[in-house]
């Protein structure tokens, strides 16, 4: 069965507080190359029948309206996983 | 990059250039304040002063069109009031000594809007701003209580942001370990479009703990420490998104904030090892107006000025503006001002703290905030014309057109039944409105017992924490509003918040002793509402001198509508008394059979604005109950003699629902049955029995007496001339509520009807973890 996967992030000026814990212990792992972490979130909705127009515009409503919280985060990536 | 193309508007620029337009009815100014800020310096503002004057000359942060009646509450003081009072008004909060070395800070404050926009995290960085009040004082936060008004249960929306609210507040407070000991949640439609969402906090602290934020010492050094500074909240209004600031393209940034528990519990440690070293010698936490307040709070209130390096702020968003900077509302972020010979020790605790720390500026003897960006100055100002000599307004007040309309429509005309069954069926419509029924939906998300100081908590009347370890020594903390109550009357309504959350402190044993309240009214702009508030405050303050327990502190929330419709006014009242010891507290429900049930007080025919005549009769009209200042106070020195003496196994006050709903909640408490009788009541009192249980006279408590203290107890009632009628006995073994001639209900049903009524409206609770 075909998969869109609907990507949520932070809104970019708000605390991440999950990203700055994440970013804390990979100091503490020594990798200092990483200077930032933000935390998104990755939904995976499987389609029953086939990816077109409709269904990502179904996807690109159901994630304004539900995955993300638009006051304080953005819809990042609403697109067909390609195996 | 960004910050090369903004233009930074410098005190020279603004000095060269005063013809330049500048938004500021965006940023929310009028045109005579404009005027005002433009006389004050002798040129225009540049950029960032007009920040700063706009958020801190907001209704929010000035209190521009309360501050001419907030005054009573200074006036109306006694010394003997004043006895017990270590910080009064205009503090972060008020301190009350409370004996034995220790001292206790609490206050209540609003956080109604953003829980509105967003109830998760709205609701939750409430918490944490009140928390962040508390400890700059110098105290270790041992409580929170939530105050909340929701919409109509039946409606979708008040599911959206009933969730949100409640999972927020558990999710913060949780997460940073502090009891939830109680509070309020009331439905109402007035509130659908603007709900309540108002936090208290309780803090502990030793005399010599104390801090305040007066930033003294030219040379000392202004520090800021905690989370960095991002553009959450910035202006918590559509401020910047006018594009005033940058020349750079439209900065949209969202008026919400994101909160971080861990982050402040790391703080609130953080801070007590500071004061417990000395390190610190004035404090100021970052809230409303961030920077911007805590530079000029702190300078306003000290003696001599301050310069603030603005590029020393430590910044999770590289392209933040100097506005910017000075607006943000990032959370969990505190001022201190150290004395330079102690940065080092200030720097190596939060170090070991991991809290991030940056050297702004200094204390200087100029009188004046300047604040640089980029080797320029950008602010330069008299700290005291931003934070405190704001612009005052007298707003026009006239009573409400339909007031006399209102008050002659009352519910003494509307049929009450007068046999059994009839009673027995308003009774149980009555435990199984939203307003009376069991909110333990809520409640039981919040921990209560964390940190093991716990001694009362949901759902007896009052909250109450033990402060000394040793002696027992305790605090106890109601609030209450009736926003029906203040719609009648406004001046009337707030006396019965106070009188009733004096009355929940006094069922507890202990003694009242101060007051903070959370004043939230409609528009300001609408002489009805500025009306209301005159009412409010004139006789709040009065029956605060009647009761002699001063307010220490508190918060105003103006425009509170959707549209033209105000909400009730809803003036939060919260008391906070103390107790010796608090192994003698009294519960709210009795535990044993066999006790002795007395009805202190007397009944009138009081319907009007009653539970009862909303749930029965969808009605709100007439004048409420009658204020018994007096009664009160008698009342409450009879409680705390009678807990004191061991005579009191339980207390329970009577207010919305009257005797039938404390009743009612008495034999659910602990599953304890009870028969009662009427008669005597019926007879002294001149009232139906449909009356002397629906009624909501005031100054009435029902006690249980253990039968070994009868006479004791009696002996106590009339000596302190409070009336009381032997009303019934508790009864173990019938699993009944029997109210003699009338009814008998099984507690069983009592109790499903009245925890059934949120899970059925509001579905399967919200775990703490989502947003």
């Amino acid at each position: 069965m075909p998969v869109i996967v609907v990507e949520v992030m932070p809104k970019a000026e708000l605390l991440d507080p999950q990203g700055k814990a994440v970013a804390g212990a990979l100091g503490r792992l020594g990798k200092d190359r990483f200077s930032a972490v933000r935390v998104g979130k990755r939904f995976e909705l499987t389609v029953d029948g086939p990816v077109d127009e409709a269904a990502l515009a179904d996807a690109r409503e159901v994630a304004e309206a539900l995955l993300a919280n638009g006051v304080i985060e953005d819809v990042v990536r609403v697109s067909e996983e390609v195996a | 990059m960004t910050l090369e193309q903004t233009v930074v508007d410098t005190v020279e620029r603004a000095r060269a250039t005063p013809e330049r337009q500048q938004a500021y009815a965006a940023l929310g100014l009028t045109d005579d304040e404009y005027a005002r800020i433009r006389e004050i310096l002798g040129r225009r503002p540049t950029s960032g002063e007009l920040a700063m004057y706009s958020v801190m000359w907001s209704e929010h942060c000035s209190y521009k069109s309360s501050k001419k009646y907030l005054r009573r509450f200074g006036e109306r003081v006694t010394d003997r009031m004043r006895e017990h009072l270590m910080v009064g008004m205009g503090q972060n909060a008020g301190v009350v000594d409370v004996g034995r070395g220790w001292a206790v800070t609490f206050k209540v404050e609003s956080h109604n809007h953003p829980s509105y926009v967003e109830p998760f995290q709205g609701a939750a960085t409430g918490v944490g701003g009140i928390v962040r009040d508390i400890i700059a004082m110098g105290a270790r936060p041992v409580a929170v209580m939530d105050q909340l008004r929701f919409g109509d249960l039946a409606e979708a929306d008040t599911l959206r942001v009933v969730h949100g609210v409640v999972a927020g507040i558990s999710f913060y407070g949780n997460c940073l370990g502090l009891p939830n000991i109680g509070g309020e949640t009331v439905f109402d439609p007035v509130y659908q479009g603007n709900p309540l969402v108002n936090a208290l906090c309780v803090g502990v602290l030793k005399h010599e703990d104390l801090r305040l934020a007066n930033a003294t010492g030219a040379g000392n050094l202004v520090v800021l420490f905690g989370a960095r500074t991002g553009g959450d909240g910035i202006g918590g209004a559509s401020i910047l998104a006018s594009d005033t600031f940058t020349a750079s393209g439209p900065t949209k940034r969202p008026a919400v904030q994101v909160g971080d528990p861990f982050a402040e519990k790391v703080l609130i440690e953080c801070c007590l090892e500071l004061y417990a070293g000395g390190l610190v010698e004035a404090i100021q936490d970052l809230g409303a107006a961030g920077i911007s307040c805590a530079t000029s709070e702190l300078a306003a209130n000290g003696d001599g000025g301050m310069r603030i390096d603005l590029d020393a702020v430590l910044l999770r968003d590289p392209t933040l503006t100097a506005e910017e900077i000075l607006m943000s509302e990032s959370q969990e972020r505190m001022m201190a001002v150290v004395a330079p010979e102690r940065l080092e020790g200030f720097l190596a605790v939060t170090g070991r703290w991991d809290v991030e720390t940056s050297v702004l500026g200094t204390v200087t003897e100029t009188g004046r905030l300047e604040i640089t960006w980029h080797g320029e100055t950008i602010v330069d100002v008299d700290p005291a014309t931003v934070a405190v000599d704001g612009p005052v307004y007298d707003r026009p007040v006239a009573r409400p057109a339909g007031l006399d309309a209102l008050q002659a429509d009352s519910a003494t005309g509307l049929p009450r039944p007068a046999d059994g069954p009839a009673i027995a069926e308003q009774l149980r419509a009555l435990i199984g409105s939203p307003n009376l029924a069991d909110v333990g939906w809520i409640t039981d998300q919040y921990d209560r017992y964390v940190l093991g100081n716990t001694a009362l908590a949901f759902p007896d009347d009052a909250g109450m924490i033990r402060v000394d370890e040793e002696s027992g020594l305790g605090v106890a903390i109601a609030t209450d509003a009736n926003g029906r109550y203040s719609e009648l009357d406004p001046r009337a309504g707030a006396q019965l918040a106070l009188a009733e959350a004096y009355r929940n402190v006094a069922v507890t044993g202990a003694r009242p002793l101060a007051v903070t309240d959370c004043l939230n009214f409609g528009a300001p702009t609408n002489p009805e509402v500025m009306w209301q508030f005159a009412e409010t405050v004139d006789g709040l303050s009065e029956a605060c001198l009647a009761l002699e327990v001063p307010v220490t502190g508190g918060n105003v929330s103006l425009y509170n509508q959707t549209g033209d419709r105000a909400i009730h006014p809803t003036p939060v009242v919260g008391v906070l008394g103390v107790i010796d010891d608090v192994a003698k507290r009294v519960p709210s429900g009795w535990q044993d059979d066999g006790l002795n049930l007395y009805l202190l007080g007397e009944t009138a025919l009081e319907l009007d604005g009653s539970a009862w005549a909303q749930v029965v009769h969808g009605h709100l009209g007439g004048r409420p109950p009658a204020v018994r200042l007096e009664a009160e106070r008698a009342l409450a020195g009879l409680l705390a003699a009678g807990a004191s003496e061991g005579l009191l196994a339980a207390a329970h006050d009577l207010s919305e629902g009257g005797l039938a709903a404390t009743l009612v909640e008495g034999v659910l408490r602990f599953g304890v049955g009870a028969r009662v009788w009427l008669d005597e009541v019926l007879e002294r009192d001149g009232v139906d029995a449909a009356t002397a249980l629906f009624s909501e006279s005031t100054a009435r408590v029902l006690v249980a007496v253990p039968r070994e203290e009868d006479v004791r107890f009696v002996g106590l009632c009339a000596g302190r001339r409070v009336p009381a009628i032997r009303l019934g006995v508790t009864d173990a073994e019938s699993g009944m509520l029997e109210v003699q001639g009338l009814l008998t209900e099984r507690i069983e049903d009592l109790r499903r009807i009245r925890w059934g009524v949120l899970p059925a409206a509001l579905g399967a609770r919200s775990t703490a973890a989502g947003s």
